[in-house]
């Protein structure tokens, strides 16, 4: 391999940096050379130390929120994990850059793609999708919900898989049986979705309601719930 | 702000060449790590607006410089049996600086390294790094004009070092003569 064969973003035209290709003074191609002698590393060359820098971060303590990305029969979720548990399970629809953006601004920005805290959360939801999964046993981190919505999350989470609450019935459960739209927004924000079922409110008329996911979402984690 | 895991992928490449280039592929790793693990300690504070890749450029060269004065201190190995590699460097698995560097033209950074500090850093920011001599001055600490003419002689002692390897001091003479492009 010559050297010159993986360094497309070197040649000789003028770059970013306003350097010429061939400078001053650099008669004999040595400042060319030298950009080729020690080429741009590929991506691929810092997967192995994206892994160690994260494990280090961890151990430090500097790891705030330690996230992945998970497949799932609704599409890929990112799952953010905090030191205190999990803080934020989002959808595609809700842009995943964006999602790490505000966790990087209501969180913290040490945020880091990091495989060892996810990992207890993207198993239970794989057992989940399975079917093998009735309940989830993990720390959560609630602390993107506050007041009301913290408390009609808190009723959620007693909501069993398989079975369904109305918004209204949720309210009351909350505490405040007129905030029946405030309990619809505490689902509508909910941080943690399947993880804090919100998919299990339904209108009161039946009809399935909104998610944050998408209704096709929601179709299909109920269908999921009521064949198992 | 931007999540840190962003600032990784945008700039991990340019910094793992700096320290490629500083420090040649055994160290190279070591000195990443240090970059990014104290980058994402004092990440908070880093001011909106600052130069991100400079910033980090900065820490880069100073955790090179600190891995050469280690060097420098402890030219014989340990005779006591410690063992003074990094544990974290075996769980890292394969080693992505060194097969980063396979067939390349060793002998031109050889050279580079043997430069004097202020030489290999004006010419690894300048060249390798692709920053101005303003941010290459703030990465070395000097002016901008010194920054040029660190960098200016360090090409000039790179050339007398590739024409005659023999005199060029540190330069290995046992690597093949240097390709004629």
């Amino acid at each position: 391999m010559g050297p010159s064969t993986n360094t497309p973003d070197h040649d000789h035209t003028p770059d970013h940096t306003g350097i010429p290709g061939r400078p001053d003074g650099d008669d004999d191609g040595l400042v060319t050379r030298l950009r080729d002698a020690q080429p741009m590393p590929r991506p691929d060359a810092l997967v192995a130390l994206r892994a160690r820098l994260a494990a280090e971060a961890e151990a430090d303590g500097l790891l705030d929120v330690a996230y992945r990305v998970v497949d799932s029969p609704i599409g890929p979720l990112l799952v953010a994990v905090t030191y205190d548990g999990v803080a934020r399970v989002a959808f595609e629809n809700e842009g995943h850059d964006e999602v790490l953006e505000e966790l990087a601004a209501a969180i913290s920005p040490r945020i880091l793609t990091a495989p060892r805290r996810t990992d207890p959360v993207a198993r239970q939801l794989d057992e989940y999708f399975a079917g093998r999964r009735r309940r989830f046993d993990l720390e959560l981190d609630l602390r993107l919900a506050r007041g009301f919505r913290r408390q009609v999350l808190d009723q959620l989470r007693m909501v069993d898989f398989g079975h369904t609450v109305s918004y209204g019935e949720l309210a009351r459960a909350a505490g405040n049986p007129r905030a029946v739209r405030a309990a619809g927004s505490a689902c509508a924000t909910n941080p943690v979705p399947l993880v804090v079922p919100c998919h299990r409110v339904v209108r009161s008329d039946g009809s399935i309601g909104q998610y944050r996911g998408g209704p096709e979402a929601k179709r299909t984690l109920l269908a999921l719930e009521s064949a198992a | 702000m931007q999540p840190f895991d962003r600032v990784v992928e945008e700039h991990g490449a340019v910094v793992l060449r700096v320290c490629l280039a500083l420090l040649g592929p055994d160290e190279a790793q070591d000195a990443w790590s240090e970059t990014f693990l104290a980058a994402l300690r004092a990440y908070p504070r880093l001011r909106p607006g600052s130069n991100v890749e400079g910033w980090l450029v900065t820490i880069a060269h100073n955790k090179a410089m600190d891995a050469l004065r280690r060097r420098a201190r402890a030219p014989v190995p340990a005779g006591d049996g410690t063992d003074l590699s990094p544990p974290a460097r075996a769980a890292a698995g394969p080693d992505p600086a060194q097969e980063a560097t396979a067939g390349l033209d060793c002998d031109l950074m050889a050279a580079v390294r043997a430069l004097p500090p202020k030489q290999q850093g004006a010419v690894v920011h300048h060249y390798l790094a692709g920053l101005p001599y303003v941010e290459v001055a703030a990465v070395i600490g000097t002016s901008p004009e010194a920054a040029r003419r660190s960098a200016a002689d360090g090409i000039a002692a790179l050339r007398v070092a590739l024409s005659s390897p023999a005199g060029a001091s540190g330069v290995s003479t046992s690597h093949p003569r240097p390709r004629k492009r």
